[in-house]
């Protein structure tokens, strides 16, 4: 599905990603954890295409394709989906009309018609009721005063309505109290399938009791430095991460 | 603002305007230039009486008096007004009673700007005017109008057809002492449309001119009168285009409206007038007078504008709102790219009693353009209660657009109720980058957003345009990003 090889990148001229290598296969679901300003997020922007960084070097391929090759919008076309931290608001436009904007520009670059007025509100609603979403949320303006939990809801919605094959959520969990992230995981777990891939990115293990990944990763300085099972991530919050900084200092 | 998003915005490139094309077809001109022979020319040509003839002298002799107004917050080159070809007509002597009749090289012109004027191939549900250069070229659906007792005419047809209409409306509204242009306008005004609304009829459709421009080194110069008697509701729209031409072309229309008791005039415009290129040279400038009066108590007159087109822009649609209980509405949304540049706004004039207005204004400033929203909200002595909510909304499109906000409030009634918002946004590469995301590319996005911005106005425009604008929108838009 994804396979990252020694990427490397910076931003401004700061080096943030020094080697990464993943391998993540259909249906896995990858956890990556590690301490505040160990790159998370700046891996979920580069692999989503954000502009921000520059890519230094390495290879990632994403189902047989060079990634970082394609524009953002072909790598969302082509089934990678970013669960945004922060997601942004548009107002004015619902939710309802940005979905739709968004599959029929995919479905224009697989060489679809776009999908009927019809079609598309009654795929919305079968999604919604598996989602169990709230159908005042699409007709609001996108993400526009919506509280932490339904904008992260929101996004779970998007992803069911987008169907990807690989999802990265970034900090999925930041900013929600326990019933919102029961919810969110909930709606995170009806979507695993064995086709579909997850790249969950926490600092917080709490996510994982809800979430449960095949492996954890633990990112730190910009690369990965410890790979275990869920029970990596049952250790980190007890023992927190300063041994794995010190270990890593001792092995440099 | 990081470098990347410099990119970004420096990247979205112009697309051609659309209806630059020139049609070939021979015309009958009036001479370059402006003095009294010319007024008396274009009057001929229209075979008018001698009491619009002497109106058309008065205003001339009014506006040689007058000096071009220099308030505005912009500059342009000095127009000369002797440069200027005051009266273009297709050559075509006899009078137009069938579309048979009209040039097919008339027809084509219209038909490429996606206007039919062929029966089968009509919008349903839309008469139209169309106005080519000086002269109204047919006007479909007359005769379904007329069992319902609606004039729908050029309004050169008018005071031939409708003198005691047009002798006691025109110039009620908007004086040829009212303002250069508008005293310029009354001197030489070629067409334009007529519209007289009987007594508790409501329009059983959407009326709409369409005006083109086609003539080089002209002005175009027309006037719209509409008329809505008591109890009676009409929907009009106007559209127009130019060719692309290096020089810039003078539009100075007026645009008067009168709604008497209980009546409703809702007015929309989609202005896509050539803008000139990407520096700045040739588009038209759009220098236009438009206003009603709800002479009547409950009238009500509203105005929708989306102005995307022109290299200036410089119009206020007012409301004079002196019928007690009448209410004036101004929805706008202005699109400036490149080095065009928009002064736009309304006056609302609070006269009668418990008087209501709403202004929504949106201003979208692209590329290195400048965009103004200048409003009055005047309330008078003797306006009780009168009320207005103002809301100002401005979006910056790259770091090289301006965006201006120039409200006037003039209140002299303590009992009324004001109240005005104001808003500047910035499409971010944050929104770009939350849309591409989700696999919607960089014109699609600005489209989105920008069309979300305006949702409220477009929502006030007929549904069979509201679609169209949408297009034009992202048109207009397209090339303003990097």
């Amino acid at each position: 599905m994804l396979k990252i090889e020694n990427l490397k990148a910076s931003i401004e001229g700061k080096s943030i990603l020094n080697g990464i290598n993943l391998d993540i296969k259909p249906g896995e679901v990858h956890a990556i954890m590690g301490p505040n300003g160990a790159g998370k997020s700046t891996l979920s922007a580069v692999l989503a295409g954000r502009n921000d960084y520059e890519v230094t070097e390495g290879v990632v391929d994403f189902l047989g394709k060079d990634l970082l090759d394609m524009s953002p919008e072909d790598r969302a076309r082509e089934g990678l989906f970013l669960a945004f931290q922060y997601p942004i608001e548009i107002p004015g436009v619902s939710t309802t009309n940005f979905l739709k904007t968004a599959i029929n520009e995919k479905r224009k670059y697989l060489g679809l018609e776009p999908m009927e007025a019809t079609d598309f509100l009654k795929f919305m609603r079968s999604k919604m009721e598996e989602m169990e979403m709230d159908k005042s949320l699409t007709s609001r303006s996108l993400n526009e005063g919506f509280s932490g939990g339904e904008k992260k809801r929101n996004e779970v919605f998007q992803m069911a309505m987008l169907e990807p094959k690989l999802a990265i959520l970034d900090e999925t969990d930041s900013g929600l109290d326990i019933d919102a992230l029961r919810l969110v995981s909930a709606g995170v777990n009806k979507l695993r399938n064995p086709d579909r891939s997850f790249l969950v990115i926490t600092h917080y293990q709490r996510l994982l009791d809800y979430i449960v990944p095949d492996f954890v990763h633990v990112l730190y300085k910009g690369r990965i430095v410890k790979s275990g099972d869920a029970s990596l991530a049952k250790e980190l919050e007890v023992k927190g991460y300063d041994w794995i900084k010190q270990e890593v200092e001792a092995a440099v | 603002m990081s470098e990347p998003e410099v990119d970004i915005i420096d990247q979205v490139v112009s697309q051609e305007y659309k209806y630059g094309f020139v049609t070939d077809i021979e015309m009958d001109t009036a001479p370059k230039g402006l003095n009294e022979d010319i007024v008396r020319f274009i009057s001929a040509k229209k075979n008018e009486p001698e009491w619009m003839l002497e109106y058309r002298l008065k205003a001339f002799r009014y506006w040689l008096k007058m000096e071009e107004p220099n308030w505005q917050n912009f500059n342009y080159p000095k127009i000369n007004y002797q440069d200027i070809i005051y009266y273009a007509a297709p050559k075509q002597k006899i009078a137009l009673d069938s579309l048979d009749q009209v040039d097919p090289e008339l027809l084509k012109t219209f038909e490429k700007l996606g206007i039919s004027l062929l029966e089968q191939k009509r919008l349903t549900g839309v008469a139209v005017d169309a106005v080519f250069d000086s002269v109204s070229i047919a006007t479909t659906f007359k005769e379904q109008l007329k069992e319902k007792g609606v004039i729908f005419c050029a309004i050169s047809e008018a005071v031939h057809k409708h003198p005691d209409l047009v002798k006691k409306y025109l110039s009620s509204v908007v004086p040829y002492t009212d303002n250069y242009f508008a005293a310029l306008n009354s001197a030489v005004f070629s067409d334009g449309s007529f519209v007289y609304i009987p007594k508790g009829v409501r329009c059983p459709m959407e009326l709409s001119t369409y005006f083109r421009i086609n003539a080089e080194n002209t002005g175009q110069f027309e006037r719209t009168l509409i008329i809505a008697d008591e109890g009676s509701y009409v929907s009009y729209l106007e559209g127009c285009t130019a060719p692309m031409r290096d020089e810039n072309q003078l539009h100075a229309a007026v645009v008067e409206l009168i709604a008497l008791e209980k009546a409703e005039i809702k007015y929309s415009t989609v202005q896509n007038w050539y803008p000139g290129d990407k520096e700045g040279k040739g588009g038209i400038y759009n220098f236009v007078t438009k206003r009603g009066i709800c002479e009547g108590a409950y009238a009500k007159i509203s105005w929708t504008q989306v102005e995307t087109g022109s290299a200036i822009t410089w119009k206020y649609p007012s409301c004079i709102l002196k019928g007690d209980y009448s209410t004036g509405e101004f929805f706008s949304v202005a699109v400036t790219n490149n080095a065009q540049v928009a002064d736009t706004g309304t006056k609302m004039i609070h006269i009668g009693k418990h008087t209501k207005s709403r202004i929504v204004s949106k201003g979208i400033s692209a590329g290195k353009s400048h965009n103004s929203y200048r409003g009055l909200v005047k309330v008078n002595k003797k306006a009780e209660h009168a009320r207005n909510y103002t809301q100002c909304d401005s979006m910056l499109i790259g770091d090289r657009s301006g965006a201006h906000t120039f409200p006037y409030i003039e209140v002299n009634n303590n009992t009324a109720t004001l109240e005005h918002e104001a808003s500047t946004s910035k499409i971010g590469e944050d929104q770009i980058f939350y849309c591409s995301q989700r696999g919607i590319g960089l014109e699609e996005a600005i489209s989105l957003i920008v069309n979300g911005f305006c949702k409220e106005v477009l929502n006030q425009l007929p549904m069979e345009f509201a679609v169209e604008a949408q297009k034009l929108l992202a048109v207009s838009l397209e090339g303003s990003v990097g």
